[in-house]
């Protein structure tokens, strides 16, 4: 295990986490989802309560499985893109126990009822303090890599995981910032509107770096690996990476639509995430495009059917983000389900399936396998997923505008024609379709642990060798080097 | 200055800076460089179990 071989063992620890993560904030989910239709399951105790719960089940699917699913794919991909074992060999270690650490304590402080109440940022400030840390630590790892590399280029693969990185260690710090007035308790350091605007700052850019950015560097390693052809276009990968990094960091203020956020910062949020749209889907056209002279291979891939899947959801939420940032949509859409039908097409659809398609292509090279135990449970895995997300972002856009157009119907005499709970009644069976989609999500996940421990059982843990530059390849290293 | 003009400055350095990169990303003296780097991912072979150890 010396410098000649890549580091596996830190991508096989996150790669294995990312399934366990994945199956416990699916069922965070699932639990919540149940108690929406069914409130008494919360069972009157405090730490079951929805309120500590929903929190619980974001931090664990965003920053447990996501998280740890892009810190495997960017080790990966950082080394072998680079031609060098991954830098700081402890420190590496570092990022996965006290990322592991971090998750840990949210799962603990969260139902107890520890939160700075900043949505996506709940977890009180010691932990922050830790998450920032790690943060630094991996931008080193990273950063070192790709500083050591024995190769010209930086693939945009790397771009893309180096700007994700970046991004969300400031987005993280400045949101962050807070007074403790104890050692669970904080306030922020801002107020008032300031306060929600640097939170939607966070929360928005959170989707364009953490869920967009750093997904998108797993989409241009993958892809091109499983299809074994090259980016359909590097030039317009490049050119919509610098349109997604100019662009995003002004779409926030669309979550604070009519509020006491000034006029003119909504309208400026709303024209940027119109113009998202654009190289939303650059990236988009770039990825499925890919596959073009080789769609043949999308009949027989289950792991090629999961990564251009996501591809699709990945279009059909950044097409819907842009029109839910209209004013006027907006006034329909706002604090209705519409918007959690949105951010599960995102999160399910493109996020989770980019994730499982990548970790699904990485298992069997981390044990010395050749495939997974069984490609036809990978192909039954995918039906099920691609059916739950169908069903569960179709009830909750029906939800989601039936709630709309009741809350803003009046009578002639211009009383409201619906009092709140009518529109809550009507929700019921939405929210039990929905529920019935997370559970066949959440089984696919539960079929994914089992192929997985399947598959290292037959296997053994394996380290990949570096392979010598070729000369004449326009790969040699750099000059300075 | 008005704080104002300072940040519809920056405003328009971003755009052309923007518009820049675009240049240079479809420049044709680029093409030879973008064909090697799409080339990086695919040069590296990390075949499933290089050595056949699972006999597949």
């Amino acid at each position: 295990m010396g410098e000649a071989q890549y580091n596996y063992k830190v991508v096989r620890q996150f790669a294995v986490m990312t399934v366990i993560w994945g199956i416990v904030g699916m069922l965070v989910g699932v639990v919540i989802a149940a108690q929406l239709a069914w409130p008494a399951l919360n069972f009157d105790i405090p730490w079951l309560s929805y309120g500590r719960l929903r929190p619980l089940h974001t931090n664990a699917v965003i920053f447990a499985f996501g998280g740890s699913a892009l810190f495997a794919a960017s080790y990966y991909c950082v080394q072998r893109t680079s031609h060098v074992r991954l830098f700081g060999g402890r420190l590496a270690a570092f990022t996965f126990w006290g990322w592991q650490l971090v998750i840990v304590l949210a799962a603990i402080t969260l139902p107890m009822g520890f939160t700075s109440a900043k949505e996506y940022a709940e977890l009180e400030w010691p932990i922050d303090i830790l998450i920032a840390v790690v943060w630094v630590s991996y931008a080193i790892v990273f950063f070192g890599t790709i500083a050591t590399r024995k190769v010209k280029h930086i693939y945009v693969a790397n771009w893309f995981f180096g700007a994700y990185i970046l991004t969300i260690a400031i987005l993280h710090i400045v949101n962050s910032a807070a007074v403790p007035v104890g050692l669970f308790k904080s306030y922020s350091a801002y107020a008032g509107v300031q306060d929600a605007m640097v939170q939607w700052w966070y929360g928005h850019n959170a989707v364009g770096f953490f869920l967009t950015a750093g997904f998108l560097g797993m989409m241009y390693y993958f892809i091109p690996k499983q299809a074994g052809r090259p980016v359909y276009s590097y030039r317009l990968s490049i050119v919509h990476f610098w349109a997604l990094i100019f662009t995003y960091m002004w779409a926030g203020p669309h979550h604070l639509h009519y509020t006491a956020l000034p006029d003119w910062a909504q309208s400026i949020g709303m024209v940027f995430s119109l113009i998202l749209l654009a190289p939303s889907w650059g990236g988009m056209i770039n990825g499925i495009m890919t596959l073009s002279g080789a769609w043949h291979k999308l009949r027989t891939d289950p792991i090629l059917k999961f990564l251009i899947v996501s591809l699709s959801f990945y279009g059909m939420s950044t097409f819907e983000g842009p029109m839910m940032s209209i004013k006027t949509v907006n006034a329909l859409s706002h604090y209705t389900d519409w918007t959690v039908g949105h951010v599960h097409s995102g999160a399910l659809g493109w996020v989770a399936m980019i994730s499982i398609g990548s970790i699904y292509y990485l298992l069997p090279r981390l044990f010395g396998r050749s495939e997974m135990h069984s490609v036809k449970a990978i192909t039954l895995h995918f039906w099920i997923t691609t059916i739950g997300i169908v069903l569960y972002i179709a009830s909750m856009w029906i939800a989601g505008v039936m709630q709309g157009l009741m809350w803003r119907a009046v009578n002639e005499d211009g009383t409201l024609t619906y009092t709140f709970v009518e529109s809550v009644k009507a929700t019921y069976p939405y929210y039990v379709i929905r529920l019935a989609g997370g559970v066949l999500v959440l089984s696919g996940m539960v079929l994914m642990a089992w192929n997985m421990f399947r598959t290292i059982a037959a296997g053994k843990a394996v380290e990949g060798d570096i392979p010598p530059v070729a000369e004449g390849s326009g790969l040699e290293a750099p000059a300075h080097a | 200055m008005d704080i104002n003009a300072v940040r519809a400055g920056i405003t328009v350095a971003a755009l052309i800076t923007f518009l820049c990169i675009v240049a240079w990303a479809w420049s044709s003296r680029r093409r030879a460089d973008f064909e090697a780097a799409s080339r990086l991912p695919l040069e590296e072979d990390d075949a499933a179990s290089p050595r056949g150890e699972d006999g597949k």
